[in-house]
């Protein structure tokens, strides 16, 4: 493997949330003794990637797999628990404030509803100086409107909408105007959190057009976040697919696709609904997702598993290399037990 | 014979200070007996308040302006509040897109079933309880008993749209109208809870209505779709043919934007260029000629009608 192409790489991270609130509601009575107990949300248990320049990785999962918070924290919004982020090969994941600026700039991220991540009370124009004041201070009011003006026609809104309130536009432009403001400060990387989950199919279109135009004019690399398969088996390189805190499977696009290995993987693909096909025989999963306060001993998919034995009860599957590069956490593909 | 349920040319306009809006104009519908019609289209397309204006639901600013709706042979489109309360949520069922909005947080779930049934029924509460936990038993909802004296807040997201289900089911009706019933859930438990419809439309003979803005649900479980753009229907006939032929070019373009269906991943997707008008700015002529690449001169001036494209599709479209 070459580590000189990685622009990201994360290693071992752990987030979890503290949600036992006050004194009062973390008593709890056991065994006929009082004693406090901490509840917590393991978002993130142990996950560890890398992300090569240009490439685009996907996470994919299901709601309350951890998929957001895997972003926020390679972002340096959340503060891991444990383990480390890396970025062009500096660890930026203990940096305070003022060392992390010069990282702040090279990574951006585009969040999923337009309607909330704009500030109603700025104009355009506003909203895409202000990045461009505070990390470049030494712009010239007509230096910052040229690159204004140079972004604002990449992402296809009209320079005459300048002056207006995110409320005078549609989703679709708002979410352009979103990723205008990513782009603004020539970014090399972008973390795009469901971008567009909440825009109208023919729009959902034209945003993921214009992600794949950026990224090939301005030789980006994104770290995509999504529920949609479709959308992933689109634009990824690779696809991590995320389930309870954990990854289970990463591999090539095309392979993930073509011949998925983990039983979460194999479900997950089988309930996408296709336009024009009748549905194939659908993997059923039983029962739900288990909640992340109590996590399943062992596998975390094991529950739900066809193929669960006695070993995935108790022990926790590495994510092994497999000879394609597939890497995938089962003990049954690990064993051989999966006849497809 | 005659169809379950007839709209015939109907309007509805929102009666707004500045002017009507019309938000459906002129839909001609049928259903027939067990049968599943999807409606289709985007945010702003009618195809809710289509929906809704078949069990009367619209409120005010809102009305029917024009046409009319059948069921069973009966004009229900002209009963008083008092007369459809006897149609709606009991032969005409209708689930909802958020199921944590339709339950009430503070009643268990049987008291809802119960109360349910007790409002469309004389009945009483054991009988009324029997028939709540026969319908949750359809549903495929386990231990039953136990779900009965739960509160909605306790079940999950794939739980409470079963329990929508089970109370939709619990009057009999003759149609389950569902708007984006599971535009809210994962893709797998999407895929049980349209396997459950499915399977229900079957068992009991229900007719459905599946609205939504998925055409992959809906070329998957329906039999016919409707496909509908700023308040029309501009395509309409049977699911497999149109999604594998769509006539319209927004139909067209509707599929081909969907990634994995006809482009190759990392090529560019198929973009219909521009954006659906407002309901107050509606293009004359066609409504969707100014984002059409078939555009003529006739598709500014003459709205287009519903026409016969063959093998069972319709599409109001000039140049088709």
């Amino acid at each position: 493997m070459n580590t000189d192409n990685i622009i990201l790489s994360i290693r071992n991270v752990v987030k979890h949330f503290d949600i036992s609130g006050g004194f009062l509601d973390q008593i709890r009575f056991k065994k006929g003794r009082f004693r406090l107990e901490e509840t917590t949300v393991k978002a993130v248990n142990d996950v560890s990637l890398f992300i090569k320049k240009g490439e685009t990785l996907s996470v994919v999962g299901e709601s309350g797999c951890g998929k957001s918070t895997l972003a926020r924290v390679v972002m340096g919004l959340y503060p891991p628990n444990s383990g480390e982020v890396h970025y062009g090969g500096k660890r930026i994941d203990n940096l305070n404030h003022k060392q992390m600026l010069p990282f702040r700039k090279k990574m951006q991220m585009i969040f999923q509803d337009p309607y909330a991540s704009l500030n109603p009370r700025k104009t355009v124009q506003q909203t895409l100086e202000e990045p461009l004041r505070f990390h470049h201070p030494e712009l010239s009011g007509n230096e910052i409107n040229d690159k204004i003006d140079q972004v604002m026609e990449q992402v296809g809104v009209d320079q005459a909408w300048i002056k207006r309130y995110p409320h005078e536009f549609s989703g679709g432009q708002r979410q352009r105007i979103s990723i205008a403001r990513g782009l603004i400060l020539d970014p090399e990387f972008i973390v795009a959190d469901e971008p567009v989950s909440a825009l109208d199919v023919s729009i959902q279109a034209q945003i993921l057009n214009l992600l794949m135009k950026a990224g090939r004019e301005r030789d980006l690399t994104y770290l995509f976040i999504t529920h949609d398969l479709s959308v992933v088996r689109h634009i990824s390189t690779r696809v991590a697919v995320m389930y309870l805190g954990t990854i289970c499977e990463l591999a090539k696009a095309e392979d993930l696709f073509a011949d998925p290995r983990h039983p979460y993987t194999k479900a997950l693909l089988s309930a996408i609904p296709v336009v024009g096909e009748k549905r194939a025989k659908q993997i059923k999963l039983k029962g739900e997702v288990p909640t992340p306060v109590h996590l399943p001993t062992g596998c975390v998919f094991h529950a739900r598993c066809v193929y669960a034995n006695e070993r995935c009860l108790h022990q926790i599957p590495e994510l092994l290399t497999l000879d394609n590069g597939t890497c995938i956490a089962c003990h049954a593909v690990e064993e051989n037990r999966i006849i497809s | 014979m005659p169809h379950l349920l007839e709209l015939h040319d109907l309007e509805v306009r929102f009666a707004l200070r500045t002017g009507d809006i019309i938000a459906i104009d002129g839909v001609d519908l049928t259903l027939d007996k067990g049968e599943t019609l999807g409606l289709v289209g985007e945010s702003g397309a009618g195809k809710s308040v289509t929906g809704f204006s078949i069990i009367n639901l619209i409120s005010k600013p809102g009305y029917i302006s024009k046409g009319k709706i059948i069921f069973n042979g009966d004009e229900i489109s002209s009963y008083s509040d008092e007369k459809m309360r006897e149609i709606r949520g009991n032969k005409i069922s209708m689930i909802f897109q958020d199921p944590m909005m339709t339950l009430n947080p503070v009643f268990t779930i049987g008291f809802q079933m119960i109360e349910t049934l007790q409002a469309h029924r004389k009945i009483s509460k054991a009988d009324a309880r029997n028939i709540a936990l026969e319908k949750l038993k359809k549903v495929h909802i386990p231990s039953p008993e136990q779900r009965l004296e739960q509160y909605p807040h306790e079940l999950s997201g794939g739980m409470r749209q079963r329990i929508i289900i089970a109370i939709s089911l619990l009057t009999d009706p003759a149609i389950i109208i569902a708007d984006e019933p599971t535009t809210a859930l994962d893709v797998t438990i999407q895929a049980e809870i349209m396997d459950l419809l499915q399977e229900l439309c079957e068992s009991e003979n229900m007719a459905l209505i599946l609205i939504t803005h998925d055409l992959g649900v809906v070329s998957q479980v329906t039999e016919r779709m409707a496909v509908m753009y700023a308040g029309k229907i501009i395509e309409c006939g049977l699911t497999d043919q149109i999604v594998k032929h769509p006539v319209h070019p927004y139909t067209e373009g509707l599929i081909k934007s969907i990634p994995g269906t006809v482009i190759t991943p990392g090529c560019d997707l198929v973009q219909i260029p521009g954006m659906m008008p407002t309901l107050t700015n509606i293009p004359p002529g066609c409504a969707f000629n100014p984002r059409c690449y078939l555009k003529e001169a006739i598709c500014t001036t003459k709205t287009p009608e519903l026409k016969d494209a063959g093998n069972g599709v319709w599409a109001a479209c000039h140049m088709r």
